[in-house]
């Protein structure tokens, strides 16, 4: 393997690059038992801290959790998906004041912070509804990017296409709902993905405003719990947070299996990339 | 009764606040970020895993663990009592540290294959090739990423807020909290925040301008 940053090893670079991975890895692995060590010796790690998640109820809460995560995620996702749609149709309406309107609410909700987005709507509309204020801040933010993904899309589809619509007879809702539409969303697919991977990280922010998602679960069960006269927050933030990264994962690999299938099917438009890549990849490695 | 002018004090410090929260887990960030960027692209192969490893873990991270394992987890680790200010810079520089990492690595790709394999002609190092002929050459393309990353990073740290930091988050709460009109007290965080978004694209579309070359 080569890179252009670096000749090919010789036998004393070998020999160099194999003592600095024994002292990096050392090193490394030395930082991670001291952390061990400094956190056992709180008690935090105790193996009846682990015992908790042996109760019926705080397996029956986590999996509440999980699904109130979902739940937010799944419909924050499908009405900003909707919404982006809508914004981005309107954005590149005909008539300047719907063009107008479209820009002023996507330049608004994109420039303010999420969390302050939901608060507002928390307080000030839905207090008794976390679930919804959650759901329709994520749906305002995610909404104004997804607009700006599929508008991109849109501009990305080959005139010639359009003029063809045209050129049968196509209206101009036909050409739009019938032609760009499905090929933008067929380009952005794997930005749209990712965005959703956006989407499911913020619903964490519901923990703020007191909606019963996995995060506040997980911080509610450490509360609730005296084990050796302390809160189990370690093992409770450990398992959490796992569950949180692995289902980012999951769907961030969706994303890139989509655009590996886009690569793969030949039509007039670039499929976008997805996120830039989290692998170590060889992208370097290849000249 | 004009809420802004009534809690100047207030909206004051809270702007001072998210500035300084923003400007110091920016260079958090920077550092962090360029430094694994390094790594990731590096001959040994350990480092390139860990780089990879820590782009991939914070990136799948919801921001809001990672301010809980910073306000639970570490104290424990390094010692207790750490100020909420340290904590939320630390939870927002490592978060935003695997985005800028990312946008540097892409710099790196971007430099032209004959600028490293001419270093490398001369005898240099993989650090100096990095270091005095890609970097300086990749920096031109970071610049409008890293633009939007700091934007994001800016209103990442509301999150900090919530976390009993003192910003313009922190400011909304509190007059919410006091009985002022929340729309009022919306209108005038959001404003605040418009400023200082348009402030960073304005600073870097200026350096962007600064570092562009004819070609």
């Amino acid at each position: 393997m080569s890179s252009v940053l670096y000749d090919v090893p010789g036998p004393k670079a070998r020999a160099r690059n194999r003592t600095l991975s024994i002292v990096g890895v050392a090193g490394l692995v030395g930082l991670i038992v001291w952390a061990f060590f400094r956190i056992e010796s709180t008690g935090q790690l105790a193996p009846e801290m682990w015992e908790i998640f042996q109760y019926e109820g705080v397996s029956d809460r986590i999996v509440e959790g999980v699904i109130a995560t979902l739940q937010a995620f799944v419909l924050a996702g499908v009405l900003s998906l909707l919404l982006g749609a809508a914004l981005a149709v309107a954005r590149l309406s005909d008539h300047l004041p719907v063009r107008w309107l479209a820009t002023a609410f996507i330049e608004l909700f994109r420039a303010v912070p999420l969390l302050i987005t939901i608060f507002v709507i928390w307080q000030g509309f839905l207090t008794t509804e976390p679930m919804w204020a959650l759901v329709l801040g994520l749906t305002f933010y995610n909404g104004a990017v997804q607009a700006e993904v599929l508008r991109a899309g849109i501009l990305a589809v080959p005139r010639g296409q359009v003029e063809a619509a045209y050129a049968i007879g196509m209206r101009k809702s036909q050409v739009m709902l019938t032609i760009q539409i499905p090929q933008a969303v067929r380009a952005m697919l794997p930005t749209v993905v990712s965005q959703l991977v956006v989407t499911l990280k913020d619903t964490s922010l519901g923990y703020i405003i007191v909606y019963e998602e996995l995060l506040f679960v997980g911080r509610q069960l450490a509360a609730n719990y005296v084990i050796n006269d302390d809160y189990p927050y370690v093992v409770v933030i450990l398992v959490v947070g796992t569950i949180y990264v692995a289902m980012c994962m999951v769907l961030a690999w969706l994303a890139k299996w989509i655009e590996a299938r886009g690569r793969r099917a030949k039509t007039g438009i670039k499929v976008a990339k997805a996120e830039p890549d989290v692998e170590a990849d060889d992208a370097l490695h290849t000249k | 009764m004009n809420v802004l002018l009534d809690n100047f004090a207030l909206f004051r410090e809270g702007f001072l606040g998210t500035i300084s929260l923003t400007a110091t887990s920016a260079v958090l960030a920077l550092v962090l970020g360029v430094v694994i960027a390094g790594f990731r692209v590096s001959p040994v192969p350990p480092l390139r895993a860990f780089g990879a490893a820590w782009v991939t873990l914070l990136r799948n991270t919801p921001l809001v663990l990672l301010f809980l394992i910073a306000f639970f987890i570490v104290p424990m680790v390094l010692f207790p009592g750490m100020s909420t200010y340290l904590l939320g810079v630390l939870a927002l520089g490592f978060y935003t540290s695997a985005f800028v990492c990312e946008a540097v690595r892409s710099g790196i790709n971007t430099v032209a294959v004959g600028q490293a394999e001419a270093a490398r002609s001369l005898g240099m190092t993989f650090g100096q090739t990095l270091s005095l002929i890609v970097l300086p050459q990749a920096t031109r393309t970071v610049v409008a990423p890293m633009s939007s990353i700091m934007i994001a990073l800016t209103k990442n740290s509301a999150i900090a807020g919530a976390f009993s930091v003192t910003e313009l988050f922190g400011v909304q709460k509190d007059l919410s909290d006091m009985g002022y009109n929340i729309m009022v007290v919306f209108m005038w965080v959001a404003l605040a925040y418009l400023v200082i978004t348009f402030t960073i694209s304005g600073l870097f579309r200026l350096l962007e301008r600064r570092l562009e070359v004819a070609r």
